[in-house]
Formats: structure tokens, C-alpha cells, sequence
């Protein structure tokens, strides 16, 4: 299948997508749902950097909210306490964050399996606590806010829903650069890397360079979503980026399905609002998010959306996966 | 420079905790060696042996012993059924979705623990009396010699399991080889429910030895287990010197770090530590090579 089809197929299945999400907003008007929609669509883009991480090249981070954090930090602080534009304040935070990455991948990544979950999550651990011990640059424990909204060329995002279009936007357009890169030599030489780096090493997949640069990306993708929380909400805390942020993102994206990247974008929006669509069971709240969580890993373990892309794309409509059989060819 | 009665307190407070990583980090390593998988409800096993101790001792009036056994079996019981009805009915076998199944199952047993005990927390009396004693100008309190002691019973008993045993030995044929050992007639799958069985004891010894000292809630364990998890990464993961050497090096490196540079940063001296070991020992300090370019 020519490239230029699978491009076809991708937005066949991008745009009705655009149009639910584009109308959305005529059935949700109260601001505490847009809020939480917002908020989905901030997962959907970190969610969608950390797949390619995990599900296209096989390393896992158990330390993306760190990124998504420093993000938030940086850019909040830049912009009300130095007075920079958010414009301005949001590529140098994402900058820096990917600078931090590169700084930290490079050793982290030589490690495999328990070493680097432990070393990503360590690394958390040490952000966080440094969020909270440096009061006099981050505000400590009770957080920094003051943060001004984002503006573009004069228009305030100062609502929910001027903001909800520029993240569901973003969120969506984010999808593109990642389907693309998947479907790249790049994209092929990730998942060489994912089933053996070892084979991927023998078949010319610069493997070191290639994780380093997926870590970069996903973490880039982690801080533009952290940037963005922070001048919508105005607020940061240092708990809303410690290390249960983090095995909450990976869970968006095995339990919307490792390695798909519509499947990263429904299991944000399934896990997004499930805690406060279990609100009104009050105290068993937590065991039944439990609950569901556990039976979906059980049972469904391709994820949600896993299951269904195989048998989309087996009748030919779009998919981020190449089709079964073409895989198989090409093995 | 700090005196020598200092020094000599951060070291024993370093023990002390460090004795529990050394324990919950057996833990890890007893599932991992049987099922690859990082087991990351080991630290609700801790808060769940403190919360049945407590109940027995405070509701039930039993003496100290039989309720330390019952909270051993609790929790044990917790561990068997953590493998038995989440894991082995799993459809995947792929080790990255059952370690996340253990993170439900965490999640979902400290949903339960805070809806039986509630979120307050509780106060576990010492098990013996709390008079503190005092060697050369450093005091500590009875428990802390139960909880060094009881750890190096624990760590004895084990390595005469793994070395005199059938059972043991048949654990230790696992971990080397699944494949062959189930050919030569182990039955791998009860051996996977007995180390997490194992693992659920241990992690409950650990609860009961230190809630005393620390306090006593539904999530006390969330933090333990990070700690126990990282004491075995430390050491070499896998590795059952490694987790004792991993455990006792996090704990003082931890009580020194606070004593002698910062008390709030003492996390930050420890993952760094941690992370620089990594980076140069990729395998952790006593584990076999793992990690690669």
C-alpha cells in the first residue's frame, strides 16, 4: 500500500474525529465538564508523546509527569515572574525540557527493564522534591500561580472553551507528526528496536541515537501539555506532577492500546473523567476505578481501541497500524 | 564535624529503616525470580500486616504472637490471591501489562484498606517496652533491635529455604530457567502463587516490625514499597544479597543524608546516589548484566 493511501486512511479517520470534537462543546456549556474535556485533551497530547516512547520503540518511563511538570513550572514562572509573553515563555519551557531530556536520556537509556522504570521514576521523585524544597523559585508545597492565560495576537484564552479549541486543536494536530513518524524509516527502525534491539542493532537501526531522539520527542510532547496546563489553570502544584501522574499516563496508554496511537488518544478520554464519573459513588470510589482498571488489563489487554483498529483496518478503513497482513510480509 | 554519638544514631536509624527495604525488596525479588514480573503492590502487603496486627491486637485482645502469625497469613493469603485471580486469569502474557495489573491490584487493595480501616491514622503499640537505651551517647528504643533482629531471622530462614529445601531449591531452579524446570516436573504455577505468598509475608513482617515507629495508615506502604523497590534495583535486581546490600546502603545513605546535608532533600541524596550507581553499574551493584548501550 502506497504511502499516500495510508495518509488517506490516517485522515479518514482524524476528521470525523475533528467533527465530535468540534461539537462537543454545543452539549457540554458547564465549565467544570469543558474543564475536565480540557484536561483530556492535555493527557491526549502527552499520552500521545509517550506512546511512540512505549509503544513504538519499547522503553519504558515511568517519569514523563516530570517533563509534563517542568513544562508547566518553567513556562508558568517565565511568564509571571519575568513578565514574558506566554508565547514567548512556552517553546523556551519546552526547549529546556527537551535540553533536560537529552541531558538525562543519554545515561538513562543505556538501562533496560526494572533499571530504567526505577531510574525514570527516580528521576521524578527527584524533580518533585525539588518542585517542593526550592520554595523561593516555585512556591513550595502550595504551588506558584498567578500565571497569565495564553494569548494569540490579542485574543485571550481566557474561557474554558476559547482554551478547549487550542488544546483538542493541538491535541489532534499532534497526532499527525507522530502518525508520520511512525510510518517512516524511522518508524519502522522504532519497532525493529521494540521487538529486538539486538536484531535491530544487526539490521543498521542506530538504536542508541533512535531512543534517545523518541525520549526527546515524547518528552517535548510531555512539556508543550504541561506549558499549556499551566497558563489555563494559573495554577501549578508540585503533587499534580509526582510520580502517580506518571503511571497514571502510561496507563492511558496500555489501557487504550500500547503502540496506537488513537489508542492513546481514547484511553486519555476514558481515564480522564472516570474519577469524576465515579464521584458519586463516594467512598468506593477507589475500588471501583480499581476494579475497572484491573478487569480492562485482564481482559483486553491490546486496549480499547487495540482490538478494534485490528479489525478496522482488516476492512480497510484508516488505521496508524499498517494492515496485519502487509506486517507479515514484510517480516 | 559531627560527633561520634551522632554518627553512630544516623547509623542506627539508618538500619533500622534499611532493614525494611532490605525485607520488602526480598519481596520483589522472590516474585520477579518466579514470574519476571515487578510485583508493585509489595508495599500494600506492608500496610495491610500493620492494619491486621492492629485489629487483632487492639479489637481481638490476642497476645503479640499469634497475632503476628495471623497478620503473616493475612497478608499472605492478600499475595496468593494477588496471583491467583489477577494474574494467571490474565489473557496477556506480555511482563509490561501484568506489572500493570499489579498496579490495579495495589490500587484496588488500598481501596479496600482504607474502606475497612479508614484513612485516619492508627498507632501500633511496640512490642515490647518503649524505655529507649543508650549506647555511647546514642539512645534508640527496643523496637529498633526487633527490627534489625527479626530482619536477619527472616534473611537466615530464607537462605536455609533456597538451600536446604526441595521447595527451595525448586524456586531457585525457576528463576534460572522456567522452561526447564517446569520440564523436569516442577509446578511452576504453585510455586508462582507460593512466592507471592512469600512476598506477602515478608512484606507484612516488615509492616509489623516498623509501623511502631513510624505510624500506621491504609497508603503507609506506598512509600515503603518505592523504597523497597529501589533497594533492590540498588542491589541488582533479582539478587538476594544484592537486596540486602541495596536495602541497608538506601537506609543509611538516606538517615546520613538527612542527618549530615539537609533533612528535606534526603530523598533527592538518595535517588541520586541511586541514579549515579545506575549509570555506572548498569546491573546494579551485585546483579548480573542487564543493561547494554
Amino acid at each position: 500500500m502506497s504511502p499516500s493511501i495510508q495518509a488517506k486512511r490516517f485522515m479518514a479517520g482524524l476528521f470525523p474525529l475533528a467533527g465530535v470534537v468540534a461539537l462537543l462543546p454545543l452539549v457540554v456549556t458547564n465549565p467544570y465538564y469543558l474543564g475536565v474535556l480540557n484536561l483530556t485533551a492535555l493527557h491526549v497530547l502527552a499520552v500521545t508523546g509517550l506512546n511512540l516512547l512505549i509503544g513504538f520503540a519499547g522503553q519504558i518511563s515511568l517519569g514523563h509527569a516530570a517533563f509534563f511538570g517542568l513544562g508547566a513550572y518553567v513556562s508558568g514562572i517565565l511568564s509571571a515572574g519575568y513578565g514574558l509573553p506566554p508565547l514567548l515563555s512556552l517553546p523556551i519551557a519546552v526547549g529546556f525540557v527537551c535540553l533536560v531530556a537529552l541531558v538525562i536520556g543519554v545515561p538513562v537509556l543505556r538501562l533496560s527493564g526494572n533499571y530504567l522504570v526505577m531510574a525514570t521514576l527516580g528521576f521524578n521523585i527527584i524533580v518533585t522534591v525539588l518542585l517542593v524544597q526550592m520554595e523561593d523559585v516555585t512556591g513550595g508545597s502550595s504551588g506558584y500561580f498567578g500565571i497569565p492565560p495564553l494569548s494569540l495576537g490579542g485574543l485571550a484564552l481566557d474561557t474554558d472553551l476559547k482554551f478547549y479549541w487550542l488544546a483538542w486543536g493541538l491535541a489532534l494536530l499532534g497526532l499527525v507528526p507522530a502518525r508520520n513518524l511512525a510510518h517512516s524509516h524511522v518508524g519502522r527502525g522504532l519497532r525493529a528496536l521494540h521487538d529486538s534491539p539486538q536484531a535491530a542493532l544487526a539490521c543498521g537501526v542506530p538504536v542508541a541515537s533512535y531512543k534517545i531522539r523518541i525520549f526527546v520527542l515524547s518528552a517535548g510532547y510531555a512539556a508543550v501539555a504541561g506549558a499549556l496546563y499551566a497558563h489555563y489553570f494559573g495554577i501549578v502544584t508540585p503533587k499534580t506532577f509526582d510520580i502517580f501522574k506518571s503511571v497514571e499516563l502510561v496507563t492511558m496508554c496500555l489501557v487504550g492500546g500500547m503502540g496506537s496511537l488513537w489508542g492513546g488518544l481514547f484511553g486519555a478520554a476514558f481515564l480522564t473523567p472516570l474519577p469524576q464519573l465515579l464521584h458519586v459513588f463516594q467512598e468506593y470510589q477507589d475500588l471501583i476505578f480499581g476494579g475497572v482498571l484491573l478487569l480492562l488489563l485482564m481482559f483486553l489487554p491490546q486496549g480499547l481501541v487495540g482490538r478494534l483498529e485490528e479489525s478496522l483496518v482488516r476492512r480497510g478503513f484508516g488505521g496508524i497500524r499498517p494492515p496485519l497482513e502487509e506486517t507479515r510480509g514484510s517480516e | 564535624m559531627p560527633s561520634g554519638s551522632a554518627l553512630l544514631q544516623y547509623a542506627i536509624s539508618g538500619l533500622t529503616t534499611g532493614a525494611v527495604y532490605a525485607l520488602v525488596a526480598l519481596g520483589y525479588n522472590l516474585v520477579y525470580n518466579a514470574t519476571r514480573v515487578v510485583n508493585f503492590a509489595q508495599g500494600d502487603f506492608l500496610s495491610l500486616g500493620g492494619l491486621i496486627m492492629y485489629s487483632l491486637l487492639a479489637a481481638a485482645g490476642l497476645p503479640l504472637v499469634p497475632a503476628l502469625l495471623l497478620a503473616l497469613a493475612g497478608a499472605a493469603l492478600a499475595g496468593a490471591a494477588v496471583e491467583r485471580l489477577c494474574l494467571r486469569p490474565a489473557k496477556s502474557r506480555e511482563i509490561m501489562v501484568l506489572i500493570f495489573i499489579t498496579v490495579a491490584a495495589s490500587i484496588l487493595l488500598r481501596g479496600g484498606m482504607k474502606h475497612l480501616w479508614g484513612k485516619q491514622a492508627l498507632a501500633l503499640p511496640p512490642w515490647s517496652h518503649e524505655v529507649p537505651l543508650k549506647v555511647a551517647g546514642a539512645a534508640f528504643t527496643p523496637q529498633n533491635l526487633w527490627v534489625v533482629g527479626v530482619t536477619l531471622l527472616a534473611i537466615l530462614a530464607l537462605s536455609l529455604f533456597f538451600g536446604r529445601t526441595t521447595v527451595g531449591k525448586a524456586m531457585r531452579a525457576m528463576a534460572a530457567n522456567p522452561r526447564a524446570a517446569a520440564l523436569m516436573g516442577i509446578d511452576t504455577r504453585g510455586l508462582a502463587t507460593l512466592s507471592f505468598a512469600l512476598a506477602g509475608g515478608l512484606g507484612a513482617l516488615a509492616g509489623v516490625l516498623i509501623t511502631p515507629i513510624t505510624s500506621l495508615s491504609y497508603d503507609v506502604g506506598l512509600l515503603m514499597g518505592l523504597k523497597g523497590f529501589a533497594a533492590a534495583v540498588l542491589g541488582g535486581y533479582g539478587c538476594f544479597v544484592g537486596a540486602v546490600a541495596g536495602g541497608l546502603g538506601l537506609g543509611l545513605m538516606e538517615s546520613l543524608g538527612a542527618g549530615l546535608l539537609s533533612s528535606a532533600y534526603k530523598d533527592v541524596i538518595a535517588f541520586v546516589v541511586l541514579l549515579a550507581v545506575l549509570f555506572l553499574r548498569p546491573q546494579g551493584l551485585f546483579g548480573s548484566k542487564e543493561g547494554q548501550r
